[in-house]
């Protein structure tokens, strides 16, 4: 499952362009994640900041 | 807010405050809804546009120029450099802005011309009635209300959410998303009215890294890279700090922007039942340059030019709607977005050898008897080695 970071998060809405699922959403300054994520990667790939990560989901 | 306006407008940047103000001068009614609470911040921008293309939206003010640019330097990654004067630059040279206070003015404008305008207040999803689009369900501070339109602009940039509600894929490839990072850096030697670009694969990988001049001895530092490139400790952010370590130690951060820059093909088409979409949203920032303002004002009033003709015709379905495509798309901005296309992908393939030739080559010649496409012609003669890229570089700009 896809985590953020908050404290890293920019909320700069990058992430919410690339994903292919329509799955991340920008509210001001929250970055939400709905169930359509696949934790297909791209947003953790291209966050400017670092602040997504696709977490094990035994861990979690 | 009223229950029913002609046109509902997402997004309160540049293209919003175009599109909210051309309607309004049209004399249609116009809602600006903009999710965040004060327009013009976060800045997500490095904030440079040309001089001829703002004037024809706006008359120059001192209260959001912060810096007037004459000429423009690129670095090549073995650090040889070159510079274009403004003769030669032609518009590609203009002002620095300060967003904050540019794009309050834009609003405010759209204001005094009669539009209503909503802060905090965001588009939840698109008010659909028998399969077409009839305006928005909007909120403000977890209230929400039903927002009929005959037509709605979605200028919600980058970030954009409401074309895909309705149905328009706005998904950017990753290889084309520039994933960016920014500071406003002062207490800083700089020249304070020209810009710098830096290229190379180590320094910024198929994108650039900039200093932007805001003043005598503060600038927007930034950098954008592909979002391919960008992974764990070698993002935008990391590569920013390195250079910032490397060339202005004595620096201090007073502001941190990020955000994500497309460098992508327009979307396959920018209107559909009661919707145009304009600016970032509908990836209309320059592929070459990554400015985004010049293209969003232009089309966020050309879509309310569009919105009011149709409106007074009593049909916004797409087609009533598609002269707004067809003339952004037949326009200089369609054709430059093509052009710029084009050569980004030329330019993103070059290595730091070919870099470092081009701009070596280039730095010998006194650029002012030259136009783009002799320089070009003359970099071929130079750079034999080059002759495919260059060659299709020529053919792209003739």
């Amino acid at each position: 499952m896809l985590v953020i970071h908050r404290d890293i998060c920019g909320y700069c809405g990058a992430c919410v362009s690339v994903c292919p699922e329509g799955a991340l959403e920008l509210i001001d300054a929250y970055l939400t994640v709905d169930d359509h994520c696949t934790a297909c990667r791209i947003c953790t790939r291209i966050c400017p900041l670092g602040a997504l990560e696709v977490a094990d989901e035994a861990k979690v | 807010m009223k229950r029913k306006y002609d046109v509902l407008i997402v997004g309160g940047g540049p293209g919003g405050a175009l599109a909210a103000r051309t309607a309004a001068e049209k004399g249609l009614s116009a809602c600006l809804i903009e999710k965040r609470p004060a327009i013009g911040v976060p800045v997500r921008c490095a904030e440079g546009i040309g001089k001829e293309t703002l004037k024809e939206f706006i008359a120059p003010d001192d209260r959001w120029i912060s810096a007037e640019i004459d000429s423009a330097r690129f670095v090549a990654p073995d650090g040889t450099s070159m510079t274009i004067e403004q003769e030669m630059a032609g518009s590609k040279v203009g002002y620095i802005l300060d967003r904050k206070i540019f794009d309050r003015e834009l609003v405010w404008q759209a204001a005094a011309a009669g539009a209503d305008v909503f802060v905090k207040t965001r588009a939840v999803s698109p008010l659909m009635d028998d399969g077409s689009l009839k305006g928005a369900t909007v909120a403000f501070c977890g209230e929400e209300r039903k927002v009929g339109a005959d037509v709605v602009i979605a200028a919600d940039g980058i970030e954009s959410k409401f074309a895909r509600w309705c149905g328009l894929d706005t998904t950017v490839p990753m290889r084309e998303l520039m994933s960016c990072a920014q500071y406003v850096l002062t207490d800083i030697d700089i020249d304070p009215h020209v810009t710098v670009f830096y290229f190379g694969n180590r320094i910024a990988p198929e994108g650039y890294l900039w200093v932007f001049p805001k003043g005598d001895r503060t600038a927007n530092v930034g950098i954008g890279i592909s979002g391919r490139k960008s992974k764990d400790g070698h993002r935008a952010r990391h590569l920013l700090d390195r250079f910032i370590t490397d060339s202005f130690p004595q620096g201090k951060k007073v502001e941190l922007i990020v955000g994500g820059v497309s460098v992508c093909r327009p979307l396959p088409c920018t209107v559909a039942d009661g919707l145009m979409v304009v600016g970032d949203a509908a990836r209309l920032s320059d592929p070459m340059t990554g400015g985004g303002i010049a293209n969003a004002m232009i089309t966020g009033r050309l879509a309310a030019e569009v919105a009011a003709d149709a409106i007074s015709r009593g049909d916004v379905g797409r087609d009533a709607l598609i002269p707004y495509d067809d003339g952004w798309r037949s326009s200089s901005v369609g054709k430059s977005l093509e052009k710029n296309y084009r050569i980004k992908e030329v330019f993103i393939k070059l290595d730091d050898a070919k870099l470092n030739a081009l701009i070596q080559s280039a730095s010998r010649l006194d650029l002012k008897d030259f136009s783009v496409l002799t320089l070009v012609k003359e970099l071929i003669k130079r750079n034999p080695k080059m002759l495919l890229e260059l060659k299709s570089l020529y053919s792209v700009l003739k």
